[in-house]
């Protein structure tokens, strides 16, 4: 049970307050966002996503760079409001097509009529598009996606030449294009995030893969649809040795530690073929999500070496080298090392020929930034940086830098092998063929070599 | 449509007070309000936005409420919603101007659109304002008979805002009985469960002074109600199953085979993708089998993939909800965690509230096998560039140290720490090196060739500053030049902020006078000197008892501050236990994130329906040696049946996959027999439960009456425990099944409260249990019995400690007493 929701900007104004029973004190907001942001004086450490002042307590998620706010006196599930504040954000997605805060301030009476049908007297009532669509008579203003940074999820699924309509996840789910007929569209997305952690001699001590199939439907008529994923995908490790690292499993077998489903989602032949069939409700939500800890191979290798190079002076030689095939490029590649902290000066030398890269040291956390808009499969590249030192470090520097870390998307490349074999859509009517969009990602989520 | 660009600039928070655009609107207000051309309500349209954003940024629009409310006349949706929403912000404080809206809302509910009559119901039960009641009950009484579920899921709801607008009314027009026939009868899951959601607030808060509402809160807990949800559960949406599950949660099944068919029913929750599902599934299931630790274990293992999915997958913030789930869970049983502890490795990029439970958690699931891999990756955070996460993980490898696991290869890690030469990381392994020594004198002699090389100067935290001072004091026969550093030290006395210095510089220069008295009594005089002029009152009466012992006898100031030490084995745990079986009692809320129990950080108002009081925690206080003493019992006992039946599990034959317990599985859903399940549902409509047996029933016919109602505050039963002398000591045993429904304490204070004892205090964990009880005499006010109650759930005994007003009375108590708590888990 909540008691007020509100919707902050990144400067703290009010985009959307609801006071649902009226036991907070007004003012909630401001304390809420003065404790946020002064969390602790050194502004090291962030507010985490609960706390408590004079017994009210606060919750918050950050979504597109908003803060989504619920409080309550009770003592509540923290799971069930940080879920519900994300389904939040996630309905009013569905229905502005773009979440940020020009859409969100350009519709927010759609947003309050969302909200008094979501909660009643700080009580969940639903959170389904689909169900909200018969209650919420608003229409969306649409803010263009044109307008919007192409760093939008949207981008990352990009792809060379082989354009995806990446805009159009950015579509509201119930507003109607100009043309005035909807299409008929669904999207899948396979979106893998990878953990993986070097030793200092390259071994991976650590990797992991956590997994999400996103759907995203824009079908009227709700038809059926059915998933089939791999035919030999096995759940479960024996529950002892989850870090064993056996690759006793054939070759080919893909194993997942565990999954886990949405409600609409029917296993009933999943354990016979491994098809999920599913009646697709309105809008964006994870089908299955998963986790593997089976040995995959890691898309990156990274050698990073940093030397003494005379008094006051060291040497940083980065490299790394993308261990996929030629045919698949990883966008937005950002390799970052914290350097010794009396570092002054860092003067960079890239590869000769070397393009869209971008080098800086930031002076601030003492780090340097190495960024690199495309690497294609198969390529390796270099970095060598110069440090200036402002003391003398002692023959310890290697324990003043490092790990170096990476964070990258590769589009149509998984690691972990689980594929969409095919998606079935069950027809209505016999002219009529929806598009049908299978979209692969990998991303880094924490990519660490140690040195 | 979309309205123009520059009026949606104007919502900017960085304009003015609004006082001219609001008089502006007024004026235009009142124009469109009688018009009837069209395109009217699209103007209004747009000058009700306006309104309402002015309203969201904070900017007074009250003064509009009669034009609003003359431009609602219409039949757009949209402009009626928007008109809703303002008028249910303002109306509680313009009660009078609230009368204008009653027409139209109570209009608006008779309306043909079942939309129209929900959205007009919601609106019309949040106006707030008291003297507006009356218009509220017709409408309300109709809308739960709607024939359109939204009408009624409003209704319900409604029904709970009248309770808190006006308590009496709601209860006067009998709304939560006919809450709970819709409850017990609606085809729409949402409305069963509005209506549950109302009725336990209404009951909760009714409890406290009306005994039938407290019956019928107990009467959710029965079986035949907590069936009908199990087996509807799924017609319920995720969020209406968290509430159904927080039910069941406080339910006590009768015997094992009704635990297992619940857990086998919601078996497949647990796969759900929602994370607050899933965390209310796990809380039944660990509540359920508390008593049969077999099972329990079981539990543990079948839990850990997905709480360890949910909290790979999912936002930051819930992946840190579930983290702090899965830390009590590490804490209470890390052994059954040991093979696990890469999960909780850090990751560069999570927040440090993330890293600190993951720290916390290797620490405690190190063991033989697995404390060198972990402290190697301990030792990698060290560096890190986060200073207070390098802290902490200096302060792990630490405490592993102090786990006596591979001592031997962490003291050097530690001690290559300090050549480091960061601050910081000095100062904490200092710390920690000082409580090491004081576990294992024995490695004296390495740490202190290590510690002797740092200087002073670089250290200037006080708690360090204090370790390093420590040592010099305790070890100046090993470090030579001891007395020098503590002289300098001493010598700059006035430049010491910290008291606590100061102090352990006093004891320091003592002890090292006292073994090398010419080297050091320079300082010492020094030091003493400085202390009795020293204006910190501590600092100051610790040298004048120096220097008066000195003075007195130096063989008793030897033994005073260098008496021979026992090397510390345990140091002591900061949380009692108490403390966190309360947190594990409230699993699946914020106390597990805050790490304290509720009473700590929420109003008395604002607490659940079954929460422990307060008091119990001021209570324990004053016995807390016994308390502390009896809990280490608990807790050594709990690990063995840990340890015990993990072995036990390897014996078992492989069937068992874990997504099974062990018991009779059934089929398919739990499916009560129709007349069964029709019938208890009769009875639940007719009186609720049967009345509580009267005291006249028991088989012992008991020559005293007691007092239903009689109170007694905890500081007054503390006062008294402590005056009455011992009046009756007993061993008895209880039923079994009672012994097995104690897992949920509880019940077991709602059975007793039944005969009319009340408990005043509880606390423990499998398989002890302690209560403290008290019950009065009906005759005269005087009499008091206090019970303390210690029962074994394993041996299924219980002990109980009698103190009396009366004395006379107290045998006869103690047959009723134990008569009562014979009864207990007889259904």
């Amino acid at each position: 049970m909540i008691s007020q929701f509100f919707v902050l900007s990144q400067r703290g104004d009010n985009i959307v307050f609801r006071d649902y029973r009226g036991e907070v004190p007004k003012g909630s907001a401001e304390i809420f966002f003065r404790k946020v942001k002064f969390w602790k004086e050194d502004g090291e450490e962030e507010a985490p996503p609960v706390f408590n002042v004079d017994a009210v307590n606060y919750f918050h998620v950050k979504v597109a760079g908003l803060l989504f706010v619920a409080t309550t006196r009770v003592n509540v599930s923290p799971s069930l409001v940080l879920e519900l504040l994300q389904r939040i954000a996630r309905v009013i997605k569905d229905y502005l097509g773009v979440l940020n805060e020009d859409s969100l301030r350009k519709n927010f009476v759609l947003v309050y009529e969302l909200l008094d049908e979501v909660i009643d007297f700080g009580y969940v009532q639903t959170t389904s598009t689909e169900v909200l669509k018969s209650y919420v008579f608003n229409e969306p203003i649409v803010v263009e996606a044109a307008r919007l940074p192409t760093l939008g999820p949207a981008a990352m699924f990009m792809q060379g030449t082989k354009k995806m309509p990446g805009t159009a996840v950015t579509k509201s789910v119930v507003a109607n294009e100009p043309g005035g007929r909807k299409r008929e569209e669904i999207f899948v997305d396979i979106i893998e995030k990878i953990s993986v952690t070097f030793s200092s001699s390259g071994y991976i001590l650590t990797s992991e893969i956590d997994g999400t199939i996103q759907m995203k439907s824009y079908l009227t008529g709700n038809p059926e649809i059915r998933l089939a994923l791999n035919e030999d995908l096995s759940i479960g490790r024996d529950g002892r040795s989850i870090y064993g690292y056996s690759s006793s499993a054939g070759a080919g077998t893909v194993i997942l530690d565990d999954c886990n489903f949405h409600e609409s989602v029917h296993l009933d032949s999943f354990d016979v073929d491994r098809t999920l069939t599913l009646v697709a409700p309105d809008g964006e939500f994870p089908v299955m999500n998963y986790r593997m800890t089976q040995e995959f191979k890691p898309p990156f290798r990274i050698n990073a070496l940093i030397e003494e190079a005379g008094s006051l002076r060291a040497e940083v030689i980065l490299k790394i080298r993308a261990d996929f095939s030629s045919s698949i490029t990883a966008n937005t590649v950002l390799v970052q090392m914290p350097v010794p902290t009396y570092t002054t000066r860092v003067s960079f030398e890239l590869e000769p020929g070397a393009v869209g890269n971008t080098t800086d040291f930031r002076e601030a956390n003492k780090r340097i930034e190495w960024g690199l808009k495309k690497v294609v499969g198969g390529s390796e590249h270099t970095l060598r940086a110069k440090l200036t030192l402002s003391q003398e470090s002692h023959g310890n520097i290697m324990r003043e830098a490092g790990p170096v870390s990476m964070t990258f998307a590769i589009p149509m490349y998984n690691a972990s092998r689980l594929q969409v074999r095919y998606l079935q859509i069950e027809k209505k009517t016999k002219t009529h063929n929806p598009y049908r969009w299978v979209r692969y990602v990998t991303q880094a989520n924490s990519y660490v070599a140690r040195i | 449509m979309a309205p123009p660009a520059q009026s949606q600039r104007s919502q900017s928070p960085s304009q003015p007070s609004g006082k001219g655009e609001v008089s502006d609107l007024k004026v235009q207000l009142r124009q469109l309000a009688g018009s009837r051309a069209p395109g009217t309500d699209d103007s209004k349209r747009e000058l009700f936005k306006k309104v309402i954003s002015y309203m969201t940024v904070g900017i007074d629009v009250s003064s509009l409420f009669s034009e609003m409310v003359m431009c609602s006349a219409t039949s757009d949706i949209v402009l009626k919603k928007m008109c809703y929403l303002y008028v249910g912000n303002y109306a509680k404080g313009n009660p009078d101007l609230a009368l204008l809206t009653i027409n139209f809302l109570q209009k608006d509910c008779r309306d043909e659109d079942p939309m129209i009559r929900g959205l007009a119901l919601r609106s019309l039960c949040s106006l707030r304002v008291e003297n507006l009641v009356e218009y509220l009950v017709g409408p309300l009484g109709s809308g739960l008979q709607d024939h359109n579920s939204y009408v009624r899921m409003v209704a319900a709801i409604g029904v709970l805002k009248l309770y808190h607008i006006s308590s009496s009314s709601c209860i006067d027009a009998d709304f939560p009985s006919a809450l709970k026939a819709l409850m017990l009868n609606d085809p729409d899951a949402q409305v069963v469960a509005n209506c549950l959601s109302a009725l336990q607030e209404i009951w909760s808060l009714e409890a406290s002074t009306s005994e039938e509402a407290s019956r019928e809160r107990e009467a959710l807990l029965s079986k035949p109600v907590i069936y009908y949800f199990l087996n509807r559960i799924k017609d319920f949406s995720e969020w209406a199953q968290c509430l159904v599950l927080d039910l069941v949660g406080k339910y006590v099944p009768s015997d094992s085979s009704e635990i297992f068919d619940i857990m086998n029913l919601l078996e497949d929750r647990l796969q759900h993708a929602n994370g607050a599902v899933v965390l209310a599934t796990i809380k039944v299931f660990l509540h359920l089998t508390l008593s049969m630790t077999d099972v329990h274990q079981q539990v543990y293992e079948r839990i850990k993939a997905p709480l360890l999915t949910l909290v790979s997958s999912g936002s930051q913030e819930l992946s840190y909800a579930v983290l702090s789930h899965l830390h009590l869970l590490v804490m209470r049983a890390p052994i059954l965690f040991s093979s696990d502890y890469k999960h909780f490795y850090c990751q560069y990029n999570e927040p440090s509230y993330v890293k600190k439970l993951k720290l916390e958690m290797l620490t405690a699931v190190a063991n033989e096998s697995n404390t060198y891999e972990i402290v190697t990756e301990l030792c990698e955070y060290v560096a890190n560039i986060d200073v207070s996460i390098a802290r902490e993980s200096i302060h792990a490898v630490g405490k592993i140290a102090l786990q006596q696991y591979d001592v031997n290869a962490i003291v050097d890690r530690l001690l290559q720490f300090l050549e480091m030469e960061k601050d910081y990381v000095t100062a904490e392994t200092l710390v920690l090196v000082k409580d090491l020594l004081r576990k294992y004198p024995q490695w004296s002699h390495d740490c202190i060739a290590v510690v002797g090389n740092i200087s002073s100067k670089n250290v200037q935290e006080p708690k360090a500053k204090a370790a390093l001072i420590w040592m010099l004091g305790e070890y100046s026969l090993d470090m030579s030049d001891a007395p020098y550093i503590l002289e300098s030290l001493v010598e700059n006395w006035e430049d010491e902020h910290s008291a606590e210095v100061r102090l352990h510089l006093l004891t320091a220069v003592l002890k090292c006078f006292l073994r090398r008295p010419p080297e050091t009594q320079k300082a010492l005089g020094a030091a003493l000197a400085a202390g009795l002029a020293d204006s910190h009152q501590d600092v100051h009466d610790r040298a004048l008892f120096y220097y008066r012992l000195l003075q007195y006898n130096v063989s008793v100031a030897e033994r005073v501050v260098n008496p021979p030490k026992q090397a510390v084995s345990v140091f002591a745990d900061t949380q009692s236990s108490e403390i966190k079986d309360r947190i594990f009692d409230e699993f699946n809320s914020l106390s597990v994130l805050y790490q304290k129990p509720s009473y700590m950080f929420t109003d008395k108002e604002h607490r659940g329906p079954f929460e422990f009081s307060e008091e119990l925690g001021s209570l324990s206080v004053g016995e807390s040696a016994e308390n502390v003493i009896s809990a280490q019992r608990v807790d050594a006992n709990d690990n063995d049946l840990l340890l015990s039946t993990s072995e036990k599990e390897e014996n078992r034959a492989p069937s068992n996959n874990g997504s099974a317990y062990s018991a009779p599985v059934y089929d398919g859903s739990i499916s009560l027999p129709a007349s069964q399940s029709s019938l208890a549902i009769d009875v639940l409509l007719g009186l609720g439960l049967p009345p509580a047996p009267a005291p006249a029933l028991v088989p012992l016919p008991p020559p005293i009456k007691l007092n239903p109602k009689s109170a007694l505050d905890p500081t007054t039963f503390q006062r008294k425990w402590g005056q009455l002398s011992l009046s009756l000591t007993q061993e008895c045993s209880i039923n079994p099944q009672g012994a097995a429904a104690l897992m949920t304490p509880p019940a077991l204070i709602r059975h007793m409260q039944g005969h009319s004892i009340h408990c005043i205090a509880s606390g423990g964990q499998t398989p002890n249990f302690k209560f403290f009880f008290f019950a009065q005499k009906a005759e005269e006010s005087a009499g008091f019995f206090l019970v303390e109650c210690i029962i074994n759930t394993s041996s299924s005994k219980a002990q109980i400690k009698i103190k009396a007003d009366d004395q006379s009375t107290s045998q006869a108590f103690s047959a009723l007493f134990q008569s009562a708590l014979s009864k207990f888990g007889m259904l």
